[in-house]
């Protein structure tokens, strides 16, 4: 008998299984695992000026590379998980920036909404400087 | 009046019989309208007078049957059978040890929830003869909701950080602090900062936000959590950048 | 046996409980203080309390009327030095939770905000939303835990108080986490331990509500002093008796019968007011004894809307719109949806009268000490007398801040005139028999009495015999039944052998402390022959001044049942009235 019991309180190990118990945690990994992509992207950039700084020869090699299959490829995906971050992301600010305008507080589709709002117009002010338009 | 013949599949453990919990089959006739804890009444009363849980007033508000109902956590007597089908799989709260059953140890909890001091540190000690501290609707508005806590747990079964790093206050601990962090009588924020800015406080976080999800008073401890790390950012740059403005 | 030693030991950690630790806390910080409870404090049942606390604050209101209030709903049965003390006291109480940060409602230019109450004169109840007795539990214990001088012990179950040569030492609790035995020693002990509501069936108290703190004193020779007065509300919810709370009807909500009827009019509670503009004192701010009392009449009458859970009446809020449902009533509306189906912003309650409140309990006097030295209790489970025969709402949260406070004060003053200690011998002696009780019931077996079952005829017992309206032939069966009842209890028998969290012990020890209060209710009741307050014998249809003018007292008589005394109430300058709650705003 002795031998068939704990005796004190059973800690249950814990394992990766919890990122599938429910959606909500599958969606946190995604969001944490987009970092890679962005990441990678970012280094895609820096890889790029780093081109631009050794003369034209080695940009446009650089420019060609991008339309690769398998660059292309790794935009869309990098993109997909960038929009799918930002979107995420959005959409918690208005936990961590909550705005109390007299009693009430500001609803929380205005507050994401206002940061789209930003992220739009910067946006486009990028697109103007680069000369899009 | 429906009855419905309800499967339970229930956790148990006890540490002078047991090596490892295991899970028992009760079959019971349940009334439409009940709750999860009113078919474990049910089943204590008439089957097994063994099992051990945790409850008391039946309205949600006095926070002892928090428990994993087929995986989620959940409030035993605000958990609707009729939401259910199959078999309702009952365990003890996860990330805590299992005392017995149901009933898990919560001492880590009660510790830290010590250690943020949750308490009015008052910005300006009154008298009771000077009467109450004014206080607006406005202002009570701006804590208000983090006073909703009825310390479940909940929120640290459904936090996968907590489960991880022990050492994490967790969400309804630093909430509570941010509680009265943010009440216009108290000025504690310097005393309950070092614990919130540790490395066990707030930076533990990674936002998963499953804590305000599964918050059965729609309290908001992810809100809090973040909200503490935007101040204790601020702190830091005002203290490395600008410290003139300090003091 | 491992032995605690501590100054001053408190039973129980709700409102009563935590306010006393603080009190003895801050009054001397080299004080060892035990507070032990069988639950962890923030889940003792003040955090139940819905609607408020009571306390004059305003300039229209006065110390006075709040007395009047108070006496007169209790029938005159309160005891007027006590309730002099009590409306002294709550303000100062009230503020000084509001320096501890509990979250009262406010008005616009910041100061707290009352709200109306039944059977009070003037708006004076204190409120946090719906949820004050939560707020009022979690700021007591969060400031509690501030002080390292209070020496938690939660989830120990107290079996026994340690008497020696007329005082009390201290309490056996059983650890739940190990089923191990603590002798706790203690300088001046106070009870805190709660009602008893769990004896009925019907009951807007939780599980924890079964009178442990009533029966340690009750066995230890102190009286329960008027337990024959048992409230019910009149609005909780037909399906799990959740409470509704007064507030629905102090921010407007009205009464209706099956017909749409306002039918409290027709009991002595009217002229109707006007929807939406509750007056104070008349029809749906009547006490909650008149209300409960007319609805069961109006059950005879057959206009009550029969339900699947029973008979039923409508509390309709939809007036009150959405807006001030959410801002000031947000937990009535989560219950109503969640347990009934049913959203009060669309559509009428049903509600029912249910178990609420012990009115009566461990005898004690203004300074909250019992006649056992060293022995002081507060809160429920005493009775100090300022509820008398029915207890004004938001009146009980007050008492259990003012007077949690006096017994800590009044404790310290006896551990400071310094008994001298019972000796370790004799504390040993008592431990150890206490112990041995504990291991013959573990061990007990082949009766097949079980916890559940006793534990169903008691409760039916005393819906049945003990309800709004008792007979002498209901509650003659009822002391019978209870008898029976106890003689059973004492053979029964555990399921559950092992120590760690043992529920079916704990259950069985709940049962026996409820079946020894339950027997004290339905002898004062017998015993009580006239109808005042939340007692109303068909068949002693009047108030008797002349004979019942007296607190019972039900004094513990081991296998028998208690020997029903009586002492006169204490009255200073309110004599007896009618009480009047005709919209003539009452006296």
């Amino acid at each position: 008998m002795a031998e068939e019991m704990n005796g004190k309180p059973y800690v249950r190990p814990i394992t990766s299984e919890w990122i599938f118990r429910h959606p909500r945690y599958l969606r946190y990994m995604t969001r944490e695992f987009s970092c890679l992509f962005i990441g990678g992207y970012t280094l895609l950039l820096i890889a790029g000026l780093k081109s631009l700084s050794e003369g034209r020869a080695a940009y446009d090699a650089f420019l060609e590379a991008l339309k690769s299959p398998a660059s292309i490829v790794f935009q869309v995906v990098a993109l997909a998980f960038a929009a799918y971050h930002s979107v995420t992301w959005f959409a918690l600010t208005p936990k961590a920036l909550p705005l109390q305008l007299g009693e009430e507080f500001v609803s929380d589709g205005a507050i994401s909404g206002a940061h789209y709002v930003v992220w739009a117009v910067l946006s486009l002010g990028i697109w103007v400087l680069a000369g899009a338009f | 009046m429906g009855e419905r013949q309800v499967e339970l599949e229930v956790l148990r453990y006890n540490p002078e019989t047991d090596r490892e919990p295991h899970f028992q089959r009760y079959s019971v006739a349940c009334r439409e309208e009940w709750v999860v804890l009113d078919a474990l009444n049910h089943v204590k009363e008439t089957l097994d007078p063994t099992l051990s849980y945790r409850w008391s007033c039946h309205m949600a508000v006095c926070g002892s049957c928090g428990m994993m109902v087929n995986g989620e956590p959940k409030l035993a007597c605000k958990t609707f059978l009729r939401n259910y089908h199959g078999v309702i799989r009952v365990e003890p709260l996860r990330h805590f040890p299992i005392e017995r059953d149901l009933v898990t140890v919560i001492d880590d909890f009660v510790a830290k929830l010590t250690r943020v001091k949750p308490y009015l540190i008052p910005k300006e000690p009154k008298s009771v003869e000077a009467g109450e501290y004014r206080q607006t609707p406005a202002q009570l508005k701006r804590y208000k909701q983090f006073t909703l806590c009825i310390n479940c747990m909940l929120c640290y079964a459904a936090c996968p950080e907590y489960g991880l790093i022990p050492d994490y206050l967790g969400p309804a601990a630093l909430s509570l602090a941010h509680r009265y962090n943010q009440d216009s009588r108290d000025g504690g924020r310097g005393e309950r900062q070092e614990e919130l800015a540790s490395k066990e406080g707030v930076w533990e976080c990674s936002f998963v936000g499953a804590c305000s999800e599964v918050c059965p008073e729609h309290v908001d401890p992810a809100a809090a959590i973040q909200q503490v790390k935007i101040r204790s950012t601020l702190d830091w740059y005002q203290e490395h950048l600008m410290p003139w403005l300090k003091k | 046996m491992e032995s605690v030693q501590s100054d001053v030991a408190i039973v129980g950690a709700g409102g009563a409980g935590l306010r006393a630790a603080i009190a003895l806390a801050q009054s001397d910080p080299k004080l060892r203080i035990a507070l032990i409870s069988k639950v962890y404090p923030m889940r003792s049942h003040t955090c139940a309390a819905e609607g408020g606390a009571a306390g004059v604050i305003k300039p229209d209101d006065s110390l006075e009327h709040h007395f009047n209030d108070t006496v007169g709903g209790g029938d005159w049965l309160c005891d007027q030095d006590a309730v002099d003390y009590l409306v002294q006291e709550a303000p100062k109480e009230l503020i000084q939770l509001e320096h501890w940060g509990c979250p009262w409602s406010r008005e616009p230019d910041g100061s707290v905000a009352v709200r109306p109450f039944g059977g009070m004169k003037k708006q004076r109840t204190w409120f946090a939303a719906d949820k004050s007795g939560f707020h009022i539990l979690h700021t007591l214990f969060q400031t509690s835990l501030q002080f390292a001088s209070i020496e938690r012990f939660d989830e120990y179950y107290v079996t026994e108080l340690l008497v020696h040569e007329g005082r009390c030492a201290g309490v056996v609790a059983i650890e739940m986490r190990s089923g191990q035995m603590r002798r706790f020693d203690a300088r001046a002990l106070i009870i805190a331990g709660g009602g008893a509501g769990r004896m009925f069936p019907f009951t807007t108290n939780g599980a924890i509500k079964t009178g442990d703190g009533m029966a340690l004193a009750y066995r230890a020779g102190v009286a329960l002093k008027d337990m024959e007065f048992v409230q019910y509300h009149p609005t909780g919810l037909p399906s799990t008796g959740t409470l509704l709370t007064e507030a629905c009807r102090g921010e407007g909500g009205v009464l209706l019968n099956k017909n749409g009827r306002r039918f409290l009019q027709d009991y002595g509670m009217g002229p109707e007011t006007p929807l939406g503009k509750p007056v104070f004192k008349t029809m749906e701010l009547g006490p909650r004894d008149r209300v409960s009392q007319a609805f069961w009449q109006e059950q005879k009458k057959g206009n009550m809307m029969p339900t699947q859970w029973g008979d039923a009446m409508l509390l309709d809020m939809r007036h009150l719109g959405e807006k001030t449902i959410n801002e000031r009533l947000p937990l009535v509306r989560d219950m109503s949806i969640s347990y009934m189906g049913v959203d009060p912003v669309t559509d009428p309650v049903p509600v029912r009268p249910v178990v609420h409140y012990m009115m009566g309990g461990i005898d004690t006097d203004t300074r909250a000490a019992t006649r056992l030295p060293g022995l002081f209790a507060a809160g429920e489970c005493a009775c100090v007398s300022i509820n008398g025969a029915n207890r004004l709402g938001s009146n009980s949260l007050t008492e259990l801040l003012v007077f949690g406070r006096r017994a800590a004060l009044s404790a310290l003053e006896y551990v400071k005139a310094g008994a001298a200690p019972v000796n370790e011998g004799a504390r040993a002696a008592l431990a150890t028999a206490a112990q041995g009780r504990l291991r013959e019931l573990m061990q007990r077996s082949g009766s097949g009495e079980t916890v559940a079952g006793l534990r169903k005829e008691m409760m039916q017992t005393m819906e049945q015999n003990a309800g709004i309206y008792r007979t002498s032939e209901g509650l003659t069966e009822a002391c019978a039944k209870l008898s029976e009842l106890r003689r059973r209890y004492a053979r029964i028998e555990l399921h559950d052998k092992t120590n760690v969290y043992n529920t079916d012990l704990l259950q069985a020890l709940e049962l026996g402390s409820m079946l020894d209060c339950a027997e004290a209710v339905t002898q004062s009741a017998l015993a009580r022959q006239e109808s005042r307050g939340a007692h109303q014998r068909l068949d002693f249809t009047a108030r008797d001044d002349v004979k019942f003018l007296r607190h019972s007292l039900a004094l513990y008589a081991q296998n028998e049942p208690p020997r029903i005394d009586y002492r006169d109430v204490v009255i200073t300058r309110s004599q007896p009235g009618v009480r009047d709650y005709s919209g003539g705003g009452g006296k």
